[in-house]
């Protein structure tokens, strides 16, 4: 209840999902099942889709790193999005798959040569992605390629 | 369950209808199936009926307030992409339980010139909220292109093995009148149209358009008392599958597991085999998807598919080609009416099976069993297959 009633008076930026929190640092928290230790980017699971369980389920944090497992260069959006870009399927380091755009490629290249970024290693980082309408920034998450 | 017979079957050519009403085309639709099994709207016992855009508007009522208001059961039904096939499953379920011994399937679509499906399924209140080209795609170009993307990054598949699917159909859809497009394309034509996302271009989506078909599925006590001798299908198998836990589906829609399991299901169900089918109409909504469901129907061996592609399989016999795919033009180039394509796919089927004039330009030499798979994303999988 603290942290609604925080969130209603709050102006400062919000996360475009839940499942994204920007403090101390920008990372995803995901649900884990206490049976099967089925992992789900998300924080409001009734149950596991993967063994039915109904929980307990676990909040964990998840990696800020991981690796594309596979992509799509979009050519063509909704007014106000920015084409071409990269969406992309991100394998977290601790196994669980989000979709999210790749930032700082070259998606032309992607394009050519598309085998170069299968399993390139890829980090977290947000940036405001709209105005809520109560003129709050909306922060997005998305990855770019890391060292490792 | 009791077996269950396609009698009659009608469609009206996939295209854009802008000046009619959608239950105008699925009440068209129907009237010519209904005469196409020699009955009457007095005789059918149940209609189910498919439509997707129009969900919550009682199209199957308004179908019978047009063709016949005989005050039998109505059923609607919506299944994404899988929409009038789930219709003709639910028809053929009503007449194998024994419950009816005549039902009509009717699917239906108006799209017009709607585009990018799949958008906001987040259901937020403040578009600001919504996630679409923010957090990546979800729209259905991104999910297909990512599937095609899938199979190159595990076999090395490329991209004009895609593009070759997408000459084929064209090449297929200029000898069917029922089709949107009816114009051949050459590989460049496909290649140098535009990027919609990658690896799809213009040429390799599935356009929108407007479409009806209907199917009348009877009894073998009501096949011999109307079929006077002519030939008709039987449904050999009627199978819906949705999408079982895999480990990246709620990231990114696994459109493969769930047409396994359904071709799976199918073949042992028919007590055939992927070798014994003749023709097989599946779910090209993406040149993409064509090229997976190769493998996910067993048409070809797992990783196979571009091989398969290089020795001109799907193609037409008549064209130099073998186990012949989306003969109709498949959803690349007939169209993709979303709730009419289910109940197509089986009047193209039962048109081959049984030499119908409306095959005729097309027609697959002594086919005796065909496929017909559909998949609706979100997930759920139809296959249908016909014998005779």
């Amino acid at each position: 209840m603290a942290e609604q009633a925080k969130a209603a008076t709050d102006t400062g930026p919000r996360p475009i999902v839940p499942y994204l929190k920007l403090d101390p640092t920008p990372h995803l928290i995901g649900q884990k099942c206490g049976i099967c230790g089925a992992t789900y980017a998300d924080v409001s699971r009734m149950a596991c889709s993967k063994c039915g369980g109904t929980g307990p389920f676990e909040t964990v944090s998840l990696s800020t790193h991981g690796k594309v497992y596979v992509f799509s260069v979009i050519h063509q959006s909704f007014p106000g999005i920015k084409t071409p870009y990269m969406t992309a399927i991100v394998d977290l380091s601790d196994g669980v798959s989000v979709r999210a755009t790749i930032d700082d490629v070259d998606p032309e290249e992607a394009e050519k040569d598309p085998h170069k970024f299968f399993n390139m290693p890829v980090e977290l980082l947000t940036r405001v992605a709209a105005k809520d309408q109560e003129g709050r920034d909306v922060i997005a998450f998305a990855f770019k390629p890391s060292a490792n | 369950m009791r077996n269950v017979y396609v009698l009659g079957t009608g469609m009206i050519k996939f295209g854009r209808y802008p000046e009619k009403k959608v239950h105008q085309l699925g009440a068209e639709a129907a009237i010519i199936a209904i005469k196409d099994a020699g009955i009457t709207i007095n005789d059918v016992e149940i209609l189910v009926s498919g439509n997707l855009f129009q969900a919550s508007a009682m199209i199957g009522q308004r179908i019978l307030q047009q063709i016949g208001q005989t005050g039998i059961p109505v059923v609607n039904v919506t299944n994404a992409c899988a929409t009038g096939s789930t219709a003709v499953r639910e028809a053929y379920l009503g007449v194998a339980s024994g419950m009816y011994d005549i039902a009509l399937a009717v699917g239906s679509e108006q799209m017009g010139k709607a585009g990018l499906l799949g958008a906001n399924r987040d259901g937020v209140a403040d578009p600001a909220y919504n996630t679409e080209g923010k957090l990546g795609s979800g729209l259905m170009p991104a999910v297909f292109g990512q599937a095609g993307i899938e199979h190159m990054r595990k076999y090395g598949t490329k991209l004009e093995h895609f593009a070759k699917i997408s000459v084929k159909s064209h090449q297929h859809a200029s000898r069917n009148p029922y089709s949107q497009y009816r114009n051949e394309i050459t590989l460049d034509d496909v290649l140098k149209s535009r990027m919609i996302a990658y690896p799809n271009t213009l040429y390799m989506c599935c356009p929108t358009g407007d479409g009806a078909a209907a199917a009348v599925l009877v009894s073998e006590e009501k096949l011999r008392e109307l079929a006077g001798g002519r030939t008709r299908p039987r449904i050999a198998a009627s199978i819906l599958t949705s999408d079982p836990w895999t480990e990246r589906d709620l990231a990114l829609p696994d459109v493969s597991t769930l047409t396994r399991r359904a071709a799976k299901q199918a073949y042992e169900t028919a007590g055939i085999g992927p070798k014994d089918v003749d023709l097989t109409e599946l779910h090209d909504c993406f040149a993409t998807a064509e090229l997976v469901h190769y493998e996910n129907l067993q048409l070809c061996g797992d990783g196979e598919a571009a091989k398969f592609i290089d020795e001109r399989g799907g193609v037409h016999p008549n064209l130099g080609g073998k186990s012949p795919v989306n003969v109709s033009g498949g959803l690349l180039s007939k169209g993709h009416p979303l709730g009419a394509t289910g109940v197509a796919n089986i009047c193209e089927v039962t048109w081959h099976l049984t030499e119908d004039e409306r095959a005729k330009e097309r027609q697959v030499p002594n086919a005796k069993v065909g496929m017909a798979h559909v998949i609706g994303l979100g997930s759920a999988c139809t296959i249908h297959i016909l014998t005779v």
